[in-house]
């Protein structure tokens, strides 16, 4: 299913497709943030703002403004 | 054998870039500024074998060369001009074994530009724990590097880099991938016009506002088609460059690293479940805050007091055992009163300061970011203001330098205003004398009286720099986009070297900037006041032996009555007394306006100010308290420091913008001086109007 990663769960898993949107900083892709990588929503933040991501390894939070630039495929829990 | 060989020592953040730099350089480092900017520059020198030198530039941490602060616009500056002194002859990229894939962007972009370039790969002694192991030589071959891999924990693997630095001409220069290859016709006419230029160069060139070496920048500007693509088509193909390098690295890994994930501990997810919970998230939080001013207020009150007294005896001591005159005097009552009140902050910015970096170098730091970003957001600052705003407690120097890595500039032009309004640790011994002199000794719920008003002045610093930044939220018309990224790195043991290091480097750094001002003032203030013109000064001692000759005067009340017609009569007292209408609706005599006056430098130099003066011509060894104590209002009479002078005092100094070396700093790092004027103006206004108000109404 193709969505956002805003709209990711706590624990979900989802392989991100795209994310050449001007409005994500080049920062974000050299973190490794990038079409094909797996990332895994570790924590939200009280408020539900900013997210905790696991991607491929890299820890790092964004926030969901950022987040609803970033197009993902969600995997199905195992 | 006398030229020593440059290294520079590159990495991501939280890749023990600076435990390596310590580890190979020990205590022969110093930290200064990079010319003209205030990012800080760490260089030491490493002895190698066979009596080789080499000097060691510890660059900011960086995640790639592509630079969006000022930190890491250095790191570009720097590898970019080759004619530069500090231009590496050979470059150490390190990384963290955890985050490798990551760490190798940065190492790619660094081969690129042709310099010799090792790669050290850190806490090799979390492999075994996290299941990681590497094929080296396989690494080494793909790469086209030489590998140390070193645990600075441990200490091992050290040597190994001294060796390859002292063999810097044996190592590799090729680049490991052709990155040109993502648009290859631009790039090919690129080169056509810049025959002898290094490819990946001009692109930095293109894509940043490098300011590398003067002349070469002016010689690309002036080629017509150096710049042929839109900003968007630039930052579409520094994305490809970034998906390649990426997928140079992931082929390469995947055959020379291997993570076995059932080896691997979970004790970050478990610590992150509880740090960054919705309640004990900020319970935590809450009580280390409680413990660092514990430790602050009470812990640090022993060595304070005990160098309060040492400092107190010194004069005394000087003054007695030196023959009397103008130096010894200049000892006695300027310099060593003044210096006292530099080395009194010694316990408090070291405790301030090993608390901080326990929290940075554990990697808490971002779990406080990272829970208090949106409640910060909601008055305009971000979770990244919470950095500068604990350590706006020690200093709003360091504090405002802090506020770099906050992307958005309308978040960190707040952050930086605000900044000083919390309290400081030059506000303390101001806090610390008034609040003895005017708040009674007595307890409420078994908290003191006078501890509970240091806490409300602390709580009013931090209210209103949240209010401020809520107001300035609303009025500043900035649009600027407001992206956040922080990494999150794993819990780490705090190395006790670094820490050890960054508390004394830190420490000295305070003293010796806050102590050559207060030496210098405390010197002018002593001259000031032991000088004055006309006869009223000259001839004190015959004017008060005329005036008081028909009443019965001890001598010692004779003399003084002559010391304090002398000090009225100085210099300082002069300009005190023309300063005097403006500043005694605030209750404050001609004294105390010398004082904050003179405290504009920097706040700490109130009480330093007050102990020059009082002490000038007084014999007796007694506390400054005791003194102050004593003083009658001109006006009014009564004690001047009462209930109402006393409050105003305080709430001047929570709000005025008293601190010159901060309105510097504001100036640098917003690059005008509409900001620091605009902080001075409304600040100050703020603490005068506030102290006049508490003033007039509890009198």
């Amino acid at each position: 299913m193709q969505t956002t990663l805003a709209h990711l769960k706590r624990g979900e898993t989802a392989v991100i497709t795209d994310v050449s949107s001007t409005q994500i900083p080049l920062k974000l892709l050299e973190m490794g943030c990038l079409p094909g990588n797996q990332v895994e929503l570790v924590q939200i933040a009280p408020f539900k703002d900013p997210i905790y991501l696991n991607i491929n390894g890299s820890h790092l939070a964004i926030r969901k403004e950022t987040a609803s630039h970033i197009l993902i495929e969600k995997l199905s829990h195992e | 054998m006398s030229k020593q060989i440059n290294v520079a020592l590159i990495g991501n953040p939280n890749t023990g870039k600076t435990s390596v730099f310590n580890a190979l350089t020990g205590l022969y480092q110093k930290v200064g500024n990079y010319p003209g900017i205030t990012v800080e520059k760490k260089e030491g020198i490493c002895k190698l074998p066979r009596g080789v030198k080499a000097h060691i530039i510890d660059l900011p941490g960086t995640y790639s060369l592509n630079a969006s602060s000022l930190d890491e616009n250095v790191v570009i500056e720097l590898l970019l001009n080759k004619k530069g002194k500090d231009f590496p002859d050979i470059a150490i990229v390190v990384s963290d074994v955890e985050n490798l894939k990551r760490n190798l962007l940065l190492f790619t972009q660094i081969k690129d530009l042709e310099i010799p370039t090792i790669l050290v790969i850190n806490m090799a002694d979390r492999m075994s724990r996290k299941g990681i192991s590497l094929d080296i030589p396989f690494l080494e071959a793909e790469l086209k590097t030489k590998i140390a891999v070193v645990s600075t924990r441990k200490n091992e693997g050290i040597e190994q880099i001294k060796e390859l630095i002292a063999n810097y001409k044996d190592q590799s220069t090729t680049p490991c991938l052709n990155a040109s290859e993502i648009d290859s016709a631009y790039f090919e006419r690129l080169q056509q016009v810049f025959p002898n230029q290094l490819l990946y160069k001009l692109w930095l060139v293109i894509t940043q506002d490098a300011n590398f070496g003067k002349t070469d920048r002016n010689e690309f500007d002036a080629v017509a088609d150096f710049k042929t693509k839109s900003k968007t088509d630039l930052k579409r193909l520094q994305q490809k460059e970034t998906i390649k390098r990426y997928q140079f690295i992931n082929n390469t890994l995947k055959k020379g690293q291997t993570i076995d994930p059932s080896q691997a501990t979970d004790l970050r997810a478990k610590l992150d479940r509880i740090l960054t919970h919705k309640v004990w998230g900020y319970v935590i939080f809450f009580f280390i805050l409680l413990l660092i001013f514990q430790a602050i207020y009470d812990w640090s009150s022993i060595p304070m007091d005990f160098i309060d007294s040492s400092f107190a005896s010194l004069g005394e001591w000087v003054k007695n055992s030196l023959p009397a005159g103008v130096f010894t005097n200049l000892l006695a009552e300027g310099i060593i009163p003044g210096l006292g009140g530099v080395v009194i902050f010694i316990p408090q910015i070291a405790f301030l300061f090993l608390f901080i970096s326990i929290l940075e170098e554990s990697g808490y730091m971002s779990r406080v970011v990272f829970l208090m970003d949106r409640i910060m957001r909601r008055f305009g600052l971000s979770g990244k203001s919470v950095v500068p705003l604990i350590s706006g407690t020690a200093c709003a120097i360091p504090a405002i330098m802090a506020t770099r890595n906050i992307e958005s500039w309308k978040e960190r032009l707040i952050t930086i205003l605000v900044t000083p309004f919390t309290t400081c640790a030059a506000r303390l011994p101001v806090y610390l004398i008034i609040i003895s002199l005017v708040i009674p000794e007595g307890t409420f719920l078994g908290l003191g009286y006078q501890a509970l008003t240091l806490m409300l002045l602390y709580l009013l610093g931090f209210a209103t720099a949240i209010c401020a930044a809520y107001v300035l939220d609303r009025v500043m018309k900035l649009k600027s986009k407001t992206f956040f990224v922080v990494e999150m790195p794993n819990y780490k043991m705090p190395l006790f070297k670094n820490v050890a290091l960054t508390v004394l480097e830190k420490t000295k750094s305070f003293v010796f900037g806050a102590g050559k001002i207060i030496l210098a003032i405390s010197i002018i203030l002593w001259f000031l006041a032991s000088y004055g013109p006309g006869e009223h000064f000259n001839e004190a001692e015959s004017i008060m032996t005329e005036k008081y000759a028909s009443v019965n005067l001890s001598q010692e009340d004779l003399d003084h009555k002559i010391d304090s017609y002398k000090l009225e009569h100085s210099y300082i007292g002069i300009a005190g007394h023309a300063i005097e209408p403006v500043i005694s609706p605030l209750g404050y005599d001609w004294k105390i306006g010398i004082a904050i006056v003179s405290s504009f430098a920097a706040r700490e130099v109130f009480v330093g100010t007050l102990a020059t003066i009082y002490s000038v011509g007084s014999d007796q060894e007694e506390t400054i308290k005791n003194r102050m104590a004593g003083e009658v209002n001109p006006i009014l009479g009564g004690p001047l420091f009462n209930f109402a002078s006393g409050i105003s005092l305080l709430l001047f100094y929570a709000f005025a913008m008293q601190c010159m070396s901060t309105l510097a700093i504001v100036k640098r790092e917003t690059n005008s001086w509409k900001w620091p004027a605009l902080q001075l103006f409304f600040m100050t206004g703020l603490a005068y109007v506030t102290a006049l108000i508490a003033f007039q109404v509890l009198k």
